[in-house]
């Protein structure tokens, strides 16, 4: 078996799904000729899902794959837990590879080692909350009275008390996706898949999932892959995002580094309408004290109000508008960059410089 | 000349294949085998007079108050009096009219045991498996449409006449709906449903009893209810081999033209379809239906356990 850096819970090379009766004839064309998706659908009557994704999730991380219906993100999440074989490469769980286990294997790492939650809910009608929250545990043959105190704190984790004899057809739409929530968290997985959790919600309550999930996630750390359509939500929740478009992964990256510097027009097209800022800080867009003091000679940084470089644009119109002066950005008490007005209003626009020349 | 376009255009007269007379020798292989059946005969013969005799042997009105209360608990108040009130009704039919109608029951339950027990399993697996359900389409097609005096003679060959061969034929007839609702239960059930069981660690065989055939049980209810009433239906055709209760009434008031007793017998099959159709179709309720309160919270059960629960 191979062994994998501890850092890496997630790991997934190189991955390739192909659909189609003759998927494998495909994905032998592809490797030797190269062939795109739509020489793939024509020559082989094939849907390519998954193009070679490459990616890791390091442990407590939420990674987020966000990219429009169609892009394979839900296939690709689905190989995560074998919902879904790859029609070539390799995904590691904790240096495992996942589609070398046994069926009895996998059920095992199912069950207690991955939670995941639906977009559409999947609960199971004919049971009540508290057999959905347990389901996990009871096909592993856990302790009746173990399994029900998991699922009780899960369902306390979620808010849900005072629900768990009800059955999901009588909670609204924003109440089962906690269920599906705490049904993902009861077995106390270090993973979790999340498969567009909250898209199927109304504005306001994905709003408060999100916080809900936030808060949970920042308390219990798992590992998480996040797959969303929604480039805010991704950047809200994730510590980094792929961007995915026709199966292949088009960008990895921070949120700053998706927004700041698009990979390509497709990425760029997305950010275009996000709101900078909280997402650039003062680093990104200083001029530096020499640059400035050449160009508008020598300067008394005394009266001028000061920023850390890791402070966003936000903060910085907070400091700017009360004063008439340029912000000074200082980094260990020395100032190191100068950020002028006209650079402010270009940097929430998402570009740097005095003029908007520079890029980001 | 004549003749000759006469076998080109239709060859169909010229060769005999022989099909009827191969067919026939099932009556050959049914004598030389007769050790072979006679025992499982006489296990199933016993198994159904043993329910009829049970049936037979219950006092009428205690038995009618029994029938009550299970319809009162599986599909409530107003069924449990139609119910009553339709089998007072059969019991004032004829004097005799109770005691055959417990009789054509007895057979009927075998029948619907019988077809449950075939019925089910071959249902799941045609629900799952597309070439299965394929070529079982065809058999069950002709189940279904073949008349039921085709193979009423080779099963009276092969088993003799009797209750056995009479719930071999209900079965022939009656089976295939069950197999066909199973497998539409089956592949009702919604697909993310059982995905979430499988990426939760269900085996296929926790998934089949934990979530798809509860999820079925409905439909499969209604498969059960099609098939009581397609047994109901063939117990006239049966009583000619043999099988007595109210179809053999319905069968000797034809031999006599007897109007009146082939409507005693009549009806009492109607009163018996309509309450066991209202019975089953109670059960076939989901859990929606009920508002979510398990079985015994409500009927008579419910009743006694609220009464002890109040002691």
């Amino acid at each position: 078996m191979t062994t994998q850096p501890d850092e890496a819970v997630i790991d997934c090379r190189n991955l390739w799904k192909i659909f189609g009766r003759r998927a494998d004839e495909a994905m032998k064309a592809v490797q030797e000729q190269g062939l795109g998706k739509l020489e793939v659908r024509d020559r082989f009557d094939c849907v390519v899902g998954v193009q070679d994704a490459t990616f890791t999730v390091g442990r407590g991380e939420i990674f987020c794959i966000m990219g429009l219906s169609g892009s394979g993100k839900s296939t690709l999440i689905r190989h995560v837990n074998r919902l879904i074989e790859p029609t070539s490469g390799q995904l590691f769980i904790e240096g495992q590879d996942v589609n070398q286990l046994s069926a009895k294997d996998l059920r095992e790492v199912r069950a207690e080692k991955i939670g995941m939650v639906f977009q559409n809910m999947a609960l199971m009608p004919h049971r009540t909350v508290l057999e959905n929250v347990s389901f996990s545990q009871e096909v592993r043959g856990h302790d009746v009275r173990e399994r029900r105190e998991n699922a009780m704190r899960a369902i306390d984790a979620v808010d849900l008390n005072g629900w768990d004899q009800k059955y999901p057809d009588e909670l609204s739409g924003g109440m089962q996706q906690r269920v599906g929530l705490a049904r993902a968290i009861a077995a106390d997985p270090s993973i979790l898949l999340m498969d567009e959790p909250f898209s199927a919600l109304d504005p306001l309550i994905r709003r408060q999932l999100q916080d809900k999930f936030m808060s949970l996630s920042a308390e219990m750390k798992k590992t998480t892959l996040f797959i969303t359509h929604d480039l805010d939500e991704a950047i809200r929740i994730g510590d980094r995002i792929a961007i995915m478009k026709d199966g292949a992964l088009v960008q990895v990256g921070t949120p700053e580094d998706i927004v700041t510097n698009p990979a390509d027009d497709y990425v760029a097209d997305f950010v275009a309408g996000i709101s900078k800022l909280e997402l650039i800080s003062a680093g990104k867009i200083m001029e530096p004290v020499a640059a400035f003091e050449q160009r508008q000679g020598p300067i008394d940084l005394g009266s001028w109000p000061e920023a850390h470089p890791d402070h966003s644009l936000d903060d910085l119109v907070n400091l700017s508008i009360t004063t008439q002066h340029p912000v000074v950005v200082k980094a260990d008490g020395k100032p190191i960059g100068i950020v002028t007005k006209n650079a402010l209003l270009r940097g929430i626009q998402g570009h740097a410089g005095d003029d908007g020349s520079q890029a980001i | 000349m004549a003749e000759n376009t006469n076998s080109i255009l239709d060859p169909f007269s010229a060769v005999d294949l022989g099909l009827a007379e191969s067919a026939d020798g099932v009556k050959q292989w049914a004598i030389a085998n007769r050790a072979l059946i006679q025992p499982v005969k006489k296990f199933f013969n016993e198994m159904i007079v043993g329910i009829d005799t049970a049936l037979n042997a219950v006092p009428p009105l205690i038995m009618l108050a029994l029938l009550v209360l299970i319809a009162w608990q599986a599909a409530g108040r107003r069924v449990a009096i139609l119910v009553g009130v339709s089998m007072l009704a059969l019991g004032f039919l004829s004097p005799n009219a109770w005691g055959l109608a417990m009789t054509t029951l007895a057979i009927v339950v075998s029948a619907v045991i019988l077809c449950f027990i075939i019925g089910l399993p071959l249902g799941v697996l045609a629900g799952k498996n597309d070439r299965f359900e394929a070529a079982m389409r065809p058999v069950l097609d002709t189940m279904q449409t073949i008349p039921a005096f085709v193979y009423l003679v080779p099963v009276v060959m092969l088993i003799g006449i009797g209750n056995v061969s009479g719930v071999i034929v209900t079965i022939i007839f009656a089976l295939p709906p069950l197999i066909r609702l199973t497998s539409l239960g089956i592949r009702g059930v919604n697909a993310s449903v059982v995905e979430a069981a499988r990426a939760f660690g269900a085996s296929p065989r926790q998934i089949l009893f934990k979530v798809e055939l509860p999820l079925a049980t409905p439909t499969i209810l209604a498969g059960v209810n099609q098939t009581i009433m397609l047994s109901l239906s063939m117990v006239v055709i049966a009583s000619m081999i043999s099988v007595k209760g109210l179809g053999n009434e319905v069968l000797r008031a034809m031999g006599r033209l007897d109007a009146g007793k082939a409507l005693v017998g009549g009806l009492g099959i109607v009163i018996l379809a309509i309450v066991l159709d209202r019975i089953t179709q109670g059960m076939g309720q989901s859990g929606r239906d009920r508002g979510h309160r398990h079985w015994w919270q409500g009927g008579p059960v419910g009743a006694v356990l609220r009464l002890a629960g109040k002691n």
